[in-house]
């Protein structure tokens, strides 16, 4: 009975000297934490992806309550939606923001770009990049090795094994930027998701000169230019050999998709075209051909 | 011709692999199987053979149903734990406690940490431990040696000398003659002393292991207990008893020697065969157990990682410490 | 018997090629002259398309310090300047010269003849040398007057002269020591003259005994006083600059620092025959020794290639490539590089063509890491190889820099000698390239 009370009496005493140590502890080394932080970092995705540019979503909630106005500031995993949410807990106004997808801008697939050797070393973008220039005769193309599959932590990007080149599932792909980092030849471009999903874009960055170009991938932008002339918005530029189409120029009248002679010029989500009069029959088999990656996927989907 | 092979550079490779370091290590323990198996016999041949199938069995099951992997099996490392495992284990031990042994070993020491290279303990001695600790009867009375025994179960019992060293008896000590043939009571595979030095001399001219190990655990036993004994002579044994008997040879040449468990560094490997040469002594001398080798290993396994972050190698052109 | 101290592996030697005695190639159509062959900024190109030039004529201006001049290897016509793909696995901005006749410079002395004496200053010695467009011709091809110029408060002690040769399979620098040896004593002399060193030490590693006799023979009939040659313990990577030092003078070069912290030189043996053709005869580098080698080669040997030769036309000086040939790799086994086509030139850092059989190149599965701790007692840096690997995989950079590796000399021991059959220096090399850009891009902001 005494050893029952000794030990109560002893643990209590310890526990009440714990608590009041703690106590004073706490009061000592208290950092005042704006209680908005919490508030933001709720509302906020969670997936702590980095995309933003700050260390996580606690990072990035931190400077949104700093700054002065969040035009500058961007969550492109919660896009516009969330950002609305925050700028009303801050009582600041949020930037329209677009929403973003990232595409990838080579088409080499197994079929369109012959194997020239075969990597034996470790399965790794970025150390098959410094290494050499890659399986196919094409330096500039994806390599194949999923560095960028590894960076997407949304599942939103896979290497398909048929065609070797990765795709991009739209629904899940949240804008972070992750693959745009991870991918050594800078392939993956975050561009303008586009009404209705629709995007037309060169996938294509080989900047060799045309016949070169051509030899290693069959669906290579030779540089030709035929593009930017029937561009009627001016939203084409050719460099090096290379075409680009700036999205926030492009109107989507897919004219050039129509003039490209090699196929480097892809359209996403659009309806089949009514009428495939006047382009030779071959060019129009090629079109249907790059099916765009994530296109492909959306259709499965539906299926 | 095919398509060329690329990849970065070197181009060539030793020919080296996971399984000729395995089949060395085994090759190198068949001079002290075979004195095990004159000296104990039909014991010595079932405990094992039922410890070496075992593992590898465990070993297939648990790759195949539990970790959904390719079979590891042919790697030679189930097979040289079982064999080590059996080598620590005496030879009238009933069959179920050596394939619980197994178990244990496979499946804690080794299968749960994620297979080969991942155990920070050896698999073995894990499974030695285990059945010290859950059946001390079964696990410390040992047969005496007879040329040819043909008895199992039934084989007449008797104590070893690291006993008689407990006991402070030390008239009843073998002869050196005996502890370095292996005529002696004792495991399977730790009484020969000369069978395992052999296996110590293939190791190192074939280039499996480095002297680092074997070398400063022996050192440090024999200064150690050559201190003990030079202060009263009575009291401890000489360092060469201590060093003929028990498992010391075994455990300093096959079991500390481990790959994965054994720091990675030529300094750290001596920092550890000295903390195992130190540890054992005094479990041996002032512990409750005759036998300190396989705690003395174990314990310096999980200092291990700890080694490795601190003991760095040698650096190139980097300055001597004023 | 000396080597150096830490780590190194022996690789099978396979030197099929050694004493084949070196055959002349025959000039190509069309030779590719890559106007950055070497480590430093790309050389400025001073003729166009269209010119026609001479043998040993100046095509490309160095520019700046760390660059190198090149020289036309051929006489013809410049056809284009466009990129064209080398040996390392990526087009570069080169020279295309299509071949009409041999016609040299006349300011190149052409006669076997040794020539000896050498009145120049130390001063005029670099320069030409620098005008030569001469680097290193080991494999590393840096820029060979850049090493003759100590920066200011270093002297040199010691020229060290890499004769080791540790690289399995090729043989071309122990072929030019046996056919070359007074040429290169006297472009032993002039160096040493350059450096103002009494003492040159010539490094070669005992498989070459035939070599090692023969250098220590002529040093002492044709007196050259100070000059020394050392027998080392064969083993690899003795070539390596700092493994080298360390053999011959007992000396570790600490990190980061270059050779001269230690007061020591070290001029691959081809390039001091370079440089002997450059100072005495006014021969800038316009072509090098090959070892065309492999298992399976018809005619392994030594050919002397004027550079920017496609590669295939020196192999078929060899008997073609063979059937079962899985890899080729240009330069040796250890450090070479692997390449897709043989359309590549010879470049200033072609020691050899190697063809390996699909079974002795193709890699095996690589399995768990049994931390058997291989890697890192033959890691002639004194690394972990493994913990650095492990380490790059998972992009941990800072730990990558604690443990050192902008040490790393990429020798391959670690690979090689790997009994799970581990990468281990493709990651390493990744990890870095990352490491020293992080710390370049620190280093400029302070």
């Amino acid at each position: 009975m005494n050893i029952i009370v000794i030990s109560l009496v002893t643990l209590g005493v310890i526990g009440a000297l714990a608590a009041i140590i703690l106590f004073f502890v706490a009061k000592k080394f208290y950092v005042y934490e704006d209680p908005r932080i919490d508030e933001v970092e709720a509302v906020l995705p969670g997936a702590n992806c980095g995309g933003c540019g700050y260390p996580g979503c606690h990072g990035f909630a931190d400077a949104c309550v700093k700054a002065d106005d969040l035009g500058k500031m961007l969550c492109p995993v919660g896009g516009a939606p969330t950002m609305e949410k925050v700028g009303a807990i801050l009582g600041k106004t949020a930037a329209a923001a677009e929403p973003l997808v990232a595409v990838v801008r080579c088409n080499g697939t197994c079929e369109h770009r012959p194997r020239t050797n075969e990597y034996n070393g470790v399965k790794s973008c970025a150390i098959a990049h410094n290494l050499y220039g890659g399986e196919t005769g094409c330096s500039f193309g994806c390599l194949g090795m999923g560095d960028c599959e590894v960076a997407c932590k949304f599942d939103a990007l896979h290497i398909n094994p048929e065609t070797g080149m990765p795709e991009i599932d739209e629904d899940k792909c949240t804008s972070c930027g992750a693959c745009v980092k991870a991918c050594p030849r800078l392939l993956i471009e975050l561009r303008k998701k586009g009404p209705k999903s629709r995007r037309v874009y060169v996938a294509c960055r080989n900047k060799e000169k045309g016949a070169v170009a051509k030899k290693a991938c069959e669906t290579a932008c030779i540089g030709c230019s035929k593009c930017a002339k029937v561009c009627a918005f001016d939203a084409i530029t050719v460099a090096d050999n290379l075409a680009y189409i700036d999205s926030q120029k492009c109107r989507l009248c897919r004219k050039c998709v129509s003039e490209c002679p090699t196929g480097a010029i892809v359209e996403v989500n659009f309806p089949p075209r009514k009428e495939p009069q006047a382009q030779p029959s071959a060019e129009n088999e090629v079109k249907t051909d790059v099916k765009p990656v994530s296109a492909a996927n959306a259709e499965n989907e539906i299926k | 011709m095919n398509k060329l092979l690329i990849s970065p550079a070197p181009h060539i490779h030793s020919g080296d692999s996971v399984s000729k370091n395995m089949y060395g290590v085994i090759i190198a323990l068949i001079p002290a199987y075979l004195t095990a198996l004159y000296f104990f016999g039909l014991g010595a041949l079932i405990v094992s053979v039922t410890a070496v199938v075992s593992c590898v069995l465990f070993e297939y099951l648990i790759q195949r149903y539990l970790l959904k992997g390719e079979s590891t099996i042919y790697d030679g490392s189930a097979v040289l734990t079982g064999l080590l495992l059996s080598f620590n284990l005496p030879s009238n031990l009933p069959i179920w406690i050596v394939v619980v042994g197994a178990l244990v070993a496979i499946g804690v020491g080794k299968m749960s940490f994620g297979g080969l290279g991942n155990n920070p303990f050896n698999p073995a001695l894990v499974g030695r431990v285990f059945l010290l600790i859950s059946f001390p009867v079964q696990m410390t009375t040992w047969p005496r040696p007879m040329p040819l025994n043909m008895h199992y179960l039934d084989a007449e019992t008797g104590a070893t000398p690291l006993a008689f060293l407990k006991g402070g008896a030390f008239e009843d000590l073998p002869a050196h003659m005996d502890l370095l043939l292996g005529n002696i009571g004792g495991s399977l595979g730790e009484v020969s002393a000369i069978a395992l030095l052999i296996g110590l001399v293939y190791l190192l001219v074939r280039k499996i292991i480095t002297w680092h190990i074997p070398v400063s655990i022996l050192v440090t036993v024999l200064v150690f207990t050559g201190i003990l004994h030079a202060v009263n002579p009575d009291m401890y044994a000489s360092p060469l008893v201590h060093l003929l008997t028990g498992g010391l040879l075994l455990g300093a040449i096959f079991m500390a020697t481990d790959y994965v468990t054994s720091p990675m560094s030529h300094v750290g490997m001596i920092v550890y065969g000295i903390g195992i040469g130190v540890i054992t002594v005094v479990i041996r001398v002032f512990g409750a157990y005759p036998e300190g080798m396989s705690f003395a290993i174990l314990i310096m396994n999980a200092f291990t990682p700890l080694i490795n972050t601190y003991i760095k190698p040698k650096r190139f052109g980097e300055k001597k410490k004023q | 018997m000396k080597t150096f101290k830490i780590g190194g592996v022996h690789p099978a030697e396979n030197k099929f090629s050694a004493g084949k005695r070196i055959v002349d190639t025959p000039l190509p159509k069309q030779v590719i002259i890559p106007l950055a062959a070497y480590i430093g900024k790309p050389s400025v190109p001073v003729v166009a398309k269209g010119d026609v030039v001479k043998v040993g004529q100046l095509v490309g201006q160095a520019d700046g310090f760390v660059s190198s001049n090149v020289h036309s290897s051929v006489s013809g016509k410049v056809v284009k300047i466009e990129p064209a793909l080398d040996a390392s696995g990526y087009k570069r901005m080169s020279m295309f010269i299509d071949v009409e006749g041999d016609e040299w410079l006349e300011t190149i002395d052409r006669s076997t003849e040794l020539i000896r004496e050498c009145k120049l200053t130390r001063e005029e010695i670099v320069k030409k040398i620098a005008d030569a467009g001469i680097v290193g011709l080991g494999g590393a091809t840096f820029p060979a007057h850049v090493k003759l110029t100590p920066p200011p408060g270093k002297k040199a002690e010691v020229l060290i002269i890499n004769a080791v040769e540790c690289e399995p399979y090729l043989t071309c620098d122990h072929e030019l020591m046996m056919e070359h040896c007074e040429e290169i004593l006297v472009g032993i002399s002039i160096l040493m003259k350059a450096l103002q060193v009494s003492r040159a030490v010539i490094g070669i590693e005992n498989n070459k005994p035939d070599a090692i006799a023969l250098f220590q023979r002529q040093i002492q009939v044709l007196s050259f006083d100070g000059i020394e040659v050392q027998p080392l313990k064969v083993k690899y990577p003795q070539g390596g600059e700092k493994q080298l030092i360390d053999a011959v003078t007992g000396r570790q070069v600490p990190s980061g620092a270059l050779p001269i912290e230690v007061g020591a030189v070290v001029q691959n043996v081809g390039t001091t025959f370079a440089i002997y053709e450059a100072v005495q005869k006014n021969k800038p580098l316009i072509d090098r020794i090959v070892t065309i080698t492999g298992k399976s080669m018809l005619n392994p040997g030594n050919y002397r290639v004027r550079l920017g030769t496609p590669l295939k036309n020196v192999v078929e000086q060899a008997g073609g490539i063979p059937e079962d040939t899985g890899k080729i790799v240009a330069g040796g086994p250890m450090m070479g590089r692997a390449v897709t086509s043989l359309d590549i030139p010879t470049a200033k850092g072609s020691a050899g063509v190697l063809f390996l059989t699909e079974k002795e190149a193709r890699r095996l599965e690589p399995k768990n890491c049994i931390r058997c701790a291989k890697c890192v007692s033959v890691c002639p840096m004194g690394l972990e190889p493994f913990l650095l690997a492990r380490q790059s995989d998972r992009h941990m950079w800072d730990e990558l820099e604690t443990n050192r590796v902008y040490d790393c000399i990429e020798c391959g021991s670690c690979s090689y000698t790997c009994p799970a059959n581990r990468p281990l220096l493709d990651n390493i090399r990744y990890g870095k390239v990352t490491v020293m850009g992080i710390m370049r891009q620190r280093n400029v902001k302070k």
